[in-house]
C-alpha cells in the first residue's frame, strides 16, 4: 500500500484517540471515534512508541533493538501498520521540528 | 427439566451470548429539530419519564462491567437536557469512551466547554442539507443552518475529533459532493454519509424520501471516489440504500451480539428500531440489572445465534455474514419478525419490495410529515 507516513515523520494519536485497556476481555484497544481496536502485543507495542517526538525511523530501530529483529523489516512492518491507521484517521503525522 | 440458566431463542435452541461493545445512551426524546426520518420511535417519551442522571450513572457503569467500551449520547437532542454534562462525566467516570450525538442546536459556546471538562471524547454533527433551505426546511427548524454551522466552529476550536453525520434521501442526494466538501472544510476526521432507513417516521414519508435507483448508484460512485481522494484525511462511512441493494445489511452486525440501546426510560433494546416489533416485551433497566438483560431477556436472546432461521437464510452461506438482514425490516415489510429481510435478493418478497420502492422514488410529492411530540398527554 501507498504509504503515508514517511521515516523522518512523527507519527503520533490526536485528541480522541488513546490506548485502553478492556478489563473484562483482558485485552488492549485503541479507542477512537465511533471505535475501539483490539490491539495484539505488537500493535499495542509500535503504538506504546508514539509519544509526539519520536519518528517513524527512530521508533522502527527502538523496536529493532527490543525484539532483536531486522530493522529492514520492522520498518516495512511498521509503516503499513501506521499507514492503515493514518487511513482511518487513528494516527495524525507531523513533519520533524 | 428446564435449565433457567441457560440463554434460549424464540424457539428455545440454546444460543450463546457474547459482550457488548457500544451503548447507544438515548437519553431524551426532546428535540428543536423535526426532521421526518428521526430514528426514535413515532410514540415518543416525554420528559416526565425520563431517567435521572443518578440512573445514568449506574447504567454507565453496569454497561462497563459488562465489557461495553463506548457510549453514544445521544436523543433526541441530548442537550435538551441540562443535566448532560453530568450525565457525561459518570459515564467517563465509568471508563468508557463518550461519543455525543448532536443536532448542535441549543448547545452554546459555554455549554460546549462544560461538556469538554466533563470529557467528552468525540462529537458528531447531523447535518441535514446543504445551505440554509435545504437545511431549514428538511429540519423543520428556521436558523437551524447558521446555527450548526456556529456550533461547528466551537468543536474545531476547541478541538475535539468532529464527525459529520449527513442523512441522505431523494431531496439532497443529490448534493452529496457538497456534503463532503463540507464536511472537510469544516475539518471532520470523518463524515458517515447513512440512507434514509425506512422504519418509523420514516415509513410515513417514503414517497418524499426515498431516493431513486439512479441516486443510489451516483452515490455510491462518489463515495468511492471522495474515498480515494480523500484517503488519510477524511473517513468515509456510508451505508447505502438497501432497497436497492442485492444482500440486506448486517443490521446491528447481528442480533444482541455486540451493541444495546438504552431509551430515555430506561428500556433496553438491541436496536433503536426494535419497538416496532411490537408483540415483543422489552426490560427496563429500572427492574432488571443491565448485564441480566443483556445476557438473560427473551428479546435479547429472541435472534442470537442462526437457529432462529427459516428458509431461504437457513441454508444461505451468508447467514454469518449479514444473519438474516433486519429484524425490524422484516416485521415492517412481511409482517414477521422472523422472515428473511425482504430486500434480500433471495426472499420471496423482494420484488414487491422494489416495485414499491420504485413507485416512492417516481412520486413527485416533497411534502413531509415531520416528526413531532403529540400535543397534550
Amino acid at each position: 500500500m501507498d504509504p503515508l507516513i514517511a521515516p523522518d515523520q512523527i507519527p503520533y494519536l490526536p485528541r480522541g484517540v488513546r490506548l485502553a485497556h478492556d478489563r473484562v476481555r483482558g485485552i488492549r484497544v485503541l479507542q477512537a471515534p465511533e471505535r475501539a481496536m483490539q490491539l495484539d502485543a505488537v500493535g499495542d507495542a509500535i503504538l506504546s512508541e508514539l509519544d509526539g517526538r519520536r519518528s517513524m525511523a527512530a521508533i522502527a530501530t527502538r523496536l529493532a533493538q527490543r525484539y532483536n529483529a531486522p530493522a529492514r523489516q520492522i520498518a516495512a512492518d511498521l509503516s503499513d501498520f501506521l499507514t492503515g491507521l493514518v487511513e482511518r484517521r487513528m494516527v495524525f503525522v507531523k513533519d520533524a521540528p | 427439566m428446564k435449565d433457567h440458566a441457560q440463554p434460549r431463542d424464540l424457539d428455545g435452541n440454546p444460543v450463546s451470548p457474547g459482550l457488548p461493545m457500544a451503548m447507544l445512551a438515548e437519553i431524551t426524546h426532546r428535540c428543536p429539530l423535526a426532521c421526518p426520518y428521526c430514528s426514535n420511535p413515532v410514540e415518543l417519551t416525554r420528559a416526565q419519564a425520563e431517567l435521572p442522571a443518578e440512573d445514568w450513572a449506574r447504567v454507565f457503569r453496569e454497561a462497563a462491567d459488562l465489557g461495553v467500551l463506548q457510549v453514544h449520547v445521544s436523543g433526541g437532542e441530548p442537550g435538551a437536557r441540562r443535566d448532560l454534562a453530568q450525565i457525561v462525566t459518570s459515564a467517563r467516570e465509568a471508563g468508557l469512551y463518550v461519543n455525543l450525538i448532536t443536532s448542535g442546536i441549543g448547545i452554546t459556546r459555554d455549554r460546549l466547554q462544560e461538556l469538554d471538562r466533563a470529557g467528552v471524547d468525540h462529537v458528531q454533527l447531523s447535518l441535514q442539507g446543504i445551505r440554509p433551505d435545504m437545511a431549514d426546511r428538511i429540519s423543520g427548524h428556521p436558523g437551524s443552518w447558521d446555527k450548526k454551522m456556529g456550533f461547528a466552529g466551537w468543536v474545531t476550536e476547541i478541538g475535539f475529533p468532529l464527525t459529520i453525520n449527513a442523512v441522505v434521501h431523494r431531496q439532497n442526494m443529490d448534493r452529496l459532493p457538497d456534503m463532503i466538501d463540507l464536511a472537510e472544510t469544516l475539518g471532520a476526521r470523518r463524515i458517515e454519509v447513512a440512507t434514509v432507513q425506512f422504519h418509523g417516521w420514516a415509513d410515513l414519508n417514503r414517497a418524499a424520501l426515498m431516493p431513486t435507483g439512479d441516486q443510489a448508484a451516483a452515490a455510491r460512485r462518489i463515495v468511492n471516489e471522495a474515498r480515494i481522494r480523500l484517503r488519510g484525511r477524511m473517513v468515509i462511512d456510508y451505508v447505502p440504500a438497501d432497497h436497492h441493494a442485492i444482500y440486506p445489511k448486517a443490521c446491528m452486525g447481528g442480533w444482541g451480539s455486540t451493541g444495546l440501546n438504552v431509551a430515555p426510560d430506561g428500556t433496553v433494546l438491541p436496536c433503536h428500531a426494535a419497538q416496532s416489533i411490537t408483540w415483543m416485551k422489552f426490560e427496563n433497566v429500572k427492574d432488571r440489572a443491565l448485564s441480566d438483560i443483556w445476557h438473560m431477556s427473551d428479546s435479547f436472546n429472541a435472534f442470537r445465534g442462526t437457529a432462529w432461521m427459516s428458509e431461504p437464510c437457513r441454508s444461505c452461506d451468508r447467514k454469518t455474514v449479514d444473519f438474516g438482514g433486519c429484524r425490524c425490516q422484516a416485521m415492517a415489510l412481511a409482517g414477521d419478525a422472523r422472515a428473511t429481510d425482504p430486500v434480500c435478493s433471495k426472499s420471496p418478497l423482494r420484488a414487491r419490495v422494489v416495485a414499491r420502492a420504485e413507485e416512492d422514488a417516481a412520486s413527485d410529492t416533497a411534502d413531509l410529515i415531520y416528526r413531532r411530540m403529540k400535543k397534550g398527554g
